[in-house]
């Protein structure tokens, strides 16, 4: 450790403005905080003192999302073995699994840090750590079939258009992971949706007829309820789905950890779920539809909710910033979540489209939430100025 | 006669990229490269024609009414126009339905005439107007063009993209969806305003 920091501050004069590899600033500066922590202390103005820093955040989120990622990997390997009936141990299945995931996490983080620190040369900025989380959950929201220059090009698309045209990390109005995925979404739907995207070596003479790759979610979504797995199969996640999105249990362990650390906001998650139960029950209560007759907390368990709830809708830099925004903010996110899933064929998953919509709405959510306090402040400030007002 | 009022709105005071002017009809009609062009043509002849006339009739239309006047104008060659290609380019006439009508309320053609035309000599006024409609028709076949070949494989209806590299046939290439949906047209304009803004204009 000592002999790389000695080198570091060996070579440091070389990377300053101005000197030799003066234009790889940032490029240095990147690395140099990556291995080690920063020393460099704020100058001015009232500060809150914390251990906290990006990078810390950063590190913790990655660590809520390993359960995620790491039961991916197996149940890539899983629904693998399951459709062309294989039999395996554990490690195979998670071999495979990992060798399957591993390239898609790859393409995400080169083509995503490629573009952060081309951007961070050109403009001269300091290269920021909120990469390291999209880069992870880019792969996690990805079909395992997906092929991979359609993830370079998403994430080279999410990074430009979503976060470094706004100016960088913390700029950015939407979630450039979920404008990742729905970019996929929308340029090629084919890849995203349907039976075959979500099963490792699927479409492929060889696997079984019986098998079926259609999320839960799909299968609802055409109606048939029947058909849809145990509740503990989608607690757990042995069904097909987004690598990281289909254990619940895991992204509960996730959401723990955020909370526990207090990385991430229970307010957003908690009305997430509030809002998806409430919708849920009023239109379950109405009827008509036969996806409605499914009971509300399936939605729960189903596709990219818990996925979403715990992961993206938190994402301190697109939700509301105010405390009672953030209960408006989740609610939304829950209700138009299954509005979209159960009245829109076209759009299965509607946790997606949900955030995004309502990361646009964040700040018109703020704005009014803020306007209230200043008016009732001025409202009991003017009662006590003029207390003769109370008796009239 | 100055060039440069044929070539300004060409570059530097180009309509859609610089004033930001007629970008409803420039996100509609660029998802195939035929209609655009034809498009762009309809354009150029409309604006250069009426900003002609209007620029004969500038001091005999009374100031009051001046707008009634500019759009009767620019609705009759409008009509004209709409009435040709149906005759002769039936196909193309479908594929613009409604835009080609749309034109008279095209923001570049009323804001040239508004702009220019009304208090310059008529071939001044000519000319400004048939750069303005080739500085539009340039960034609407530019458009077009991207639109086209990722959305579509195809140029001017031609196939471009080798079959055998389609997931179908079993290669690795796919049509990109969003780009035949209007958002990225609006992202591919503004692609071409950022470009705009640092290679030609640096400021």
């Amino acid at each position: 450790m000592k002999l790389l920091r000695t080198i570091l501050d060996r070579v440091k004069p070389s990377f300053r403005k101005g000197a030799r590899f003066g234009f790889l600033h940032s490029t240095f500066e990147a690395f140099d905080s990556f291995a080690f922590v920063s020393n460099a202390t704020t100058r001015s103005g009232a500060h809150i003192r914390d251990c906290n820093d990006l990078k810390r955040v950063m590190t913790v989120v990655i660590i809520a999302l390993l359960p995620a990622l790491c039961f991916g990997c197996w149940n890539v390997g899983y629904q693998h073995a399951l459709a062309f009936g294989h039999e395996t141990t554990f490690w195979s299945l998670f071999g495979y699994g990992f060798l399957r995931v591993l390239p898609i996490l790859l393409t995400s983080y080169i083509v995503g840090l490629g573009v952060e620190f081309v951007a961070a040369q050109l403009r001269g900025h300091e290269v920021n750590e909120g990469f390291l989380v999209t880069g992870l959950l880019i792969p996690l929201i990805m079909p395992v079939n997906i092929p991979l220059w359609m993830v370079g090009l998403a994430t080279a698309f999410a990074v430009i258009i979503g976060k470094e045209i706004f100016g960088g990390t913390g700029m950015n109005i939407f979630n450039p992971a979920l404008l990742a995925r729905a970019f996929i979404f929308f340029s090629y739907p084919s890849q995203i949706s349907g039976d075959q995207a979500w099963v490792a070596g699927l479409p492929s003479p060889s696997a079984i007829d019986a098998a079926s790759g259609a999320t839960p979610l799909a299968e609802a979504a055409a109606g048939h309820v029947d058909a849809l797995p145990s509740l503990a199969d989608l607690f757990f996640g042995f069904i097909p789905g987004s690598i990281g999105e289909t254990s619940t249990l895991a992204i509960l362990i996730g959401a723990v950890i955020l909370i526990y650390t207090g990385v991430a906001s229970w307010k957003i998650m908690l009305s997430c779920v509030v809002g998806l139960l409430a919708t849920g029950y009023v239109l379950h209560w109405i009827g008509g539809a036969p996806y409605l007759s499914l009971p509300p907390y399936c939605h729960l368990l189903m596709g990219g909710f818990a996925f979403g709830a715990v992961f993206m809708a938190t994402d301190p830099v697109t939700a509301a910033q105010t405390e009672t925004g953030k209960w408006l903010y989740g609610f939304l996110i829950g209700a138009l979540t299954i509005l979209i899933r159960v009245f829109n064929e076209g759009y299965p998953e509607g946790m997606m489209l949900a955030i995004l919509l309502m990361n646009a709405f964040a700040p018109l959510i703020d704005h009014y939430v803020v306007a209230a306090h200043i008016r009732r402040r001025l409202k009991r400030a003017r009662t006590i100025s003029n207390p003769v007002s109370l008796k009239s | 006669m100055k060039w440069t009022l044929l070539t300004d709105p060409i570059s530097k005071n180009n309509p859609i990229t610089v004033l930001v002017l007629g970008v409803c009809s420039a996100l509609a009609v660029t998802v195939k490269l035929e209609p655009a062009l034809v498009m762009s043509l309809a354009v150029t002849v409309v604006t250069a024609c009426s900003s002609l006339i209007l620029s004969l009739l500038r001091d005999t239309i009374p100031p009051r009414i001046r707008i009634i006047v500019q759009l009767v104008v620019v609705a009759t060659f409008v009509i004209a126009i709409d009435q040709l290609l149906r005759a002769f380019a039936y196909d193309v006439s479908k594929q613009l339905s409604v835009f080609v009508g749309l034109i008279i309320t095209n923001c570049i053609i009323m804001g040239r005439i508004e702009a220019f035309a009304l208090g310059h000599k008529p071939w001044p006024s000519f000319v400004d107007g048939l750069g303005n409609g080739l500085g539009y028709g340039m960034i609407l076949v530019v458009v077009a063009f991207i639109r086209e070949l990722f959305g579509s494989g195809a140029l001017l209806g031609y196939p471009v993209i080798p079959e055998s590299w389609y997931i179908a046939n079993g290669g690795f290439y796919a049509n990109n969806g969003l780009m035949i949906l209007p958002p990225m047209a609006l992202i591919v304009v503004g692609l071409i305003i950022w470009i705009q803004r640092t290679i030609i204009r640096p400021s």
